[in-house]
């Protein structure tokens, strides 16, 4: 009974997964939040993913690929549970997306135990800059630290005196939050954290304006960044008050914030006014095929797709060998064009890369990004003393 | 400096509650009278959000947001109530609980379906957009059209409870609905209108709300919880009481996420007030349904009197 | 006087062969070299136990509980939380596991029950709130990101983390919870908490105290929900605040009616084709739920005989055959 499950449920997964295509030689497992208020960030890591295999003819490497796509619902028990089966039942080669921060801690294990080589293309969390890092894990988004410690450079630079200081009660959030301090040498009038998903922050807004900072940082991905924005828009602070965030206002969640994001300045490792001739071609393609512009989620998926292409022709196709196909990845690093400019992997597999500015402007009726400085270039994260590998 | 700070919570946690109090009058109608437990009342919230999103992105009009939402609630809850929960209303509360919990996972995956997984938005109609100075804070004006509005329904729902015919014969089936069958009524043609009612009250907080929060698959569920809490504390059954009961929860919620970590921070050290702050504070409202429940069960505004 | 154990051709027969399908797993499972389905299945059993815990507040006693999910998810820390410190012993886990569940069930137990109906549901789910929130709020253990057991339970030897152990000892409870529940299913004590849901005052009047009967289901049933929370940490390997959400609750209760409330087998049976049918159904679209929410509102309607119902009918209609 169970083998005949077995087969049953690979043909529809070989069907589902591949259209088209008649042998699968490489099988990617590719997973993130694909549902609830923050599934277009998994979407859009999905959508970056896929446009680039597509570009490359539905292969990677030279090889055809199978893309087992799954949901963590933002749950870490639920990601830890479709990691184990990626990796025990469907036997995927690569793992690709692991969702964010919370959900990577929780697969951690069974990631690093099994060997499988995984590329987050969204979380990059402390622990695993340091102590916990992995030869089989690499991150091609960013290390969370990257972009709060460029706010924190820039906030500095500008002479900002007295910030206030918010992001969501989880592991993602303390890092941002830590990371700014880093860099940022003024006072820090409080440091709150709310609850993860919260979606009235009037309570908060308040308080905030009772301190009487003189600049605000945020970290509120997803929905709850649209949420918070908006409102404090709507009290009318967005002109008093300079709004520095990092993963609140990006191509995820400009589109619907519109005007009331004008003036924030976000920092982040890419964005779509990029210049160089990677990007353009990214952008050109996403826009045309998926009607709207990528964020940097969908940046890091196009990279991710990248990076394996040249790692598996490093490995001619062949990827069996988990250790020799994560070295492999490792200095796929060197040859592949990134979209966002200079890539490199450090020695405990988080990005050296360059953390921008963006401003929001108006633009007549609509809003645009212009860039407004690079406050760190070929940054490394701040944790890889702590990390034991070469 | 406190006041600074106390008044604009105050004003958060009315307007809050005038929020919770269109969603609670609804539902405690449904169940002081078709005594139906109906948990699916946050996913109407949801879809009235969501049909006000796209009849604005279709119209750029936010009245017909809100006729959209209401109206679509309305019939949407009236079609619900007769193909579904008129079935139900003989079973016991176990049977409610189940049906719409399905109900609840059908419509946020449906929702995902149709609209998509990204969150959709509505701006603020012009003229509402901005902030009111007054007495040296700046209090969004849009909050204080909520609130407005909240009071205009909660005096608008008085005036149908107390002073027409309808509401009389509500008032009656919340004591003893078998008598009121017998006397005559078509119970069941008020069955439905009173959830088709909910149902708009539902959507109409949902397009009011779209503006501030982020209109996104699940928004209904954590507001349903809230919305039960509210009509245990006001008594089940009665529109005052979940009026009442609607603004003490905002208020008691609002003030207590703002303050008591204050507080604590004054008696305790840093670290303890951050960790159990925020802790306490999203308890607190179940301690005060707890309590309630203790001392006096039956609610503490219920229908029929003492 | 009729067995406590009746020999039904379907009743009896389906699940005892499903019992000995699960005894099956791990030797087919390794044998055709897919691992997997050890933990797999093992999960499945986990939540068996579970809804049979709550069959005894909900099936026996009458008492819908919406806040079931705070005893899985106490018994999931009580083994986080003492592996955090490198306390690895399984029979402290144990210990911690029911004492703390005992004591939960007892208070919230007994807070609740002074109300009824509507109100006692609202209350159950209060308390399970509150649970998630104060662990959502402990930082230092995680918070909302939940911990990870790097110790998992270890007795006289075995180590719970291996699947194939866990799976044994899961089984093994699984069985022991069916034993459990049929004996108190007609145990005096069983019958005054049964009679106590089917007409309180009477069994009141004949003199029993309702209200302590109940209590004390109550906490039996938190405490046996507590050992599968403990079972769940130890598959997962994790432990977090997301396991106390109303929404297992309602999945709980779901499993619980779908199966047969009242039941023994019931629960077991409710628990496999939940669990079961959410896997087959996502074999074919990402909106599995948007099939899945419709089915248990058909559940809701068709009445509360469950699967195990079902198998009684037949049972019945058999029984007429042979008598003709």
């Amino acid at each position: 009974m169970n083998a005949r499950k077995t087969i049953f449920a690979l043909l529809i997964t070989a069907l589902i997964g591949t259209a088209g295509v008649a042998q699968a030689a490489v099988k990617v497992g590719f997973t993130g939040v694909m549902s609830g208020g923050q599934a277009l960030l998994g979407q859009d890591q999905y959508d970056g993913f896929m446009l680039a295999v597509e570009l490359k003819g539905g292969k990677l490497g030279g090889q055809a690929i199978t893309v087992l796509k799954e949901d963590d619902q933002l749950k870490p028990e639920v990601g830890s549970q479709i990691i184990k089966k990626l990796i025990d039942k469907d036997r995927v080669d690569v793992l690709v997306g692991l969702g964010f921060s919370n959900v990577l801690m929780a697969s951690l294990k069974p990631i690093v135990d099994s060997g499988t080589v995984a590329i987050a293309t969204n979380a990059g969390p402390s622990p695993i800059a340091g102590a916990s890092c992995a030869a089989n894990l690499f991150f091609v988004a960013w290390s969370n630290d990257g972009a709060p410690e460029a706010a924190g450079k820039l906030a500095q630079d500008k002479g900002l005196k007295k910030v206030y200081l918010m992001a969501p009660n989880y592991q993602a959030g303390k890092d941002q939050l830590a990371s700014f301090k880093r860099y940022f040498k003024g006072e820090v009038v409080d440091e709150v954290y709310t609850q993860v998903g919260q979606t009235d922050y009037a309570a908060e807004i308040a308080q905030l304006q009772a301190s009487k900072p003189d600049g605000v940082f945020v970290f509120y991905p997803g929905g709850m960044g649209v949420n918070f924005i908006k409102q404090m828009s709507q009290a009318g602070l967005m002109g008093k008050l300079p709004v520095y965030s990092s993963f609140t206002v990006d191509g995820t969640t400009l589109p619907t914030l519109k005007e009331a994001a004008t003036g924030t300045i976000a920092t982040a490792m890419w964005d779509a006014v990029l210049d160089n001739p990677e990007n353009t071609k990214f952008v050109a393609a996403f826009e045309a095929k998926y009607k709207r512009t990528p964020s940097m989620y969908a940046a890091a998926g196009y990279d991710a797709a990248q990076l394996l292409d040249v790692a598996i022709h490093k490995m001619n196709g062949v990827t069996t060998d988990k250790k020799e196909f994560a070295k492999a990845v490792k200095a796929a690093a060197k040859d592949f064009k990134s979209v966002r400019g200079s890539f490199a992997f450090n020695h405990n597999n988080m990005p050296i890369q360059n953390y921008y500015a963006f401003q929001v402007v108006k633009d007549g009726s609509k809003v645009n990004t212009k860039q407004i400085g690079t406050p760190l270039a070929s940054h490394p994260d701040a944790f890889h003393d702590k990390c034991p590998l070469k | 400096m406190f006041w600074n700070l106390f008044i604009p919570q105050l004003l958060n946690g009315l307007q809050l509650g005038v929020l919770l109090f269109l969603l609670a009058a609804g539902l405690t109608l449904v169940f002081g009278i078709m005594s139906f437990v109906n948990l699916a009342h946050g996913s109407l919230y949801m879809l009235g959000a969501y049909f006000a999103a796209s009849a604005y992105a279709a119209t750029d009009s936010f009245a017909l947001a809100v006729i959209a939402a209401v109206g679509g609630c309305v019939v949407l809850g009236f079609v619900l109530e007769q193909v579904a929960i008129v079935r139900l209303y003989r079973r016991d509360h176990l049977d409610h609980v189940l049906a719409t919990f399905g109900l609840v996972l059908f419509f946020n995956e449906i929702a995902r379906v149709i609209w998509g997984p990204q969150p959709y938005s509505l701006p603020v109609p012009a003229m509402l957009d901005g902030a009111i100075d007054f007495m040296g804070i700046s209090y969004p004006a849009y909050r204080f059209a909520i609130l407005a509005v909240g009071l205009l329904v909660a005096a608008a729902a008085t005036w149908l409870m107390q002073g027409t015919r309808l509401g009389m014969l509500i008032r009656a089936g919340s004591v003893n609905p078998e008598m009121v069958g017998a006397l005559g009524v078509n119970i069941k043609m008020l069955n439905g209108l009173l959830f088709a009612l909910g149902a708009g009250l539902a959507g109409l907080a949902g397009v009011m709300a779209a503006p501030i929060l982020s209109v996104q698959v699940g928004m209904g569920d954590p507001v349903l919880i809230t919305t039960l809490v509210v009509i245990v504390i006001g008594g089940i059954g009665s529109v005052s009481g979940a009026f009442y009961a609607a603004l003490i929860v905002g208020v008691v919620d609002t003030i207590g996420r703002s303050f008591l970590p204050m507080l604590l921070r004054e008696l305790f050290s840093r670290d303890v007030a951050n960790a159990a702050g925020p802790a306490l504070a999203s308890m607190l409202v179940y301690i005060l349904m707890a309590v309630v429940l203790a001392i006096r069960p039956q609610g503490l505004f219920p229908a029929g009197g003492r | 006087m009729q067995n406590t154990l009746h020999f039904q051709r379907f009743g009896f027969i389906i699940p005892a062969l499903l019992l000995l399908g699960l005894a099956a797993v791990p030797f087919a499972a390794n044998h055709i070299g897919e691992p997997f389905y050890v933990t797999f299945i093992a999960r499945m059993m986990v939540y068996a136990i579970a809804a049979t815990a709550l069959n005894i507040a909900l099936g026996f006693g009458g008492m819908v509980s919406l806040g079931h999910a705070l005893f899985l998810g106490m018994g999931a820390y009580s083994v986080a939380l003492p592996a955090f410190y490198d306390i690895d012993s399984g029979m402290v886990h144990l210990l911690v596991t029911l004492a703390s569940c005992a004591l939960l069930g007892f208070v919230t137990g007994a807070i609740s029950l002074r109300t009824s109906g509507i109100a006692f549901i609202m209350i159950t789910l209060a308390f399970a709130q509150m649970g998630y929130f104060v662990f959502v709020s402990l930082k230092n253990y995680g918070g909302d990101d939940g911990m990870v057991i790097t110790q998992t339970s270890k007795f006289f030897g075995l180590d719970l983390g291996q699947p194939n152990v866990l799976y044994a000892v899961t089984l093994l409870v699984l069985l022991l919870s069916l034993w459990w529940t049929a004996r108190l299913r007609v145990s005096p004590f069983g019958m005054v908490v049964r009679g106590a849901k089917q007409n309180a005052r009477r069994t009141s009047a004949i003199g029993f105290s309702t209200r302590r009967y109940q209590l004390m289901a109550y906490v039996l049933s938190a405490m046996l929900t507590g050992v599968a929370g403990m079972l769940l940490a130890n598959l997962n390997a994790f432990a977090s605040p997301s396991t106390l959400s109303w929404v297992v609750s309602g999945d709980l209760i779901v499993m619980v009616v779908l199966g047969g409330m009242g039941t023994v087998a019931g629960p077991l049976l409710g628990a496999i084709s939940f669990l079961g049918l959410e896997e087959f159904l996502k074999l074919f679209t990402e909106h599995w739920m948007a099939i899945f929410g419709p089915m248990i509102v058909v559940i809701a309607v068709l009445g509360k005989g469950g699967i195990a119902g079902l198998l009684a009918w037949c049972d019945q209609r058999s029984a007429k055959g042979n008598a003709q």
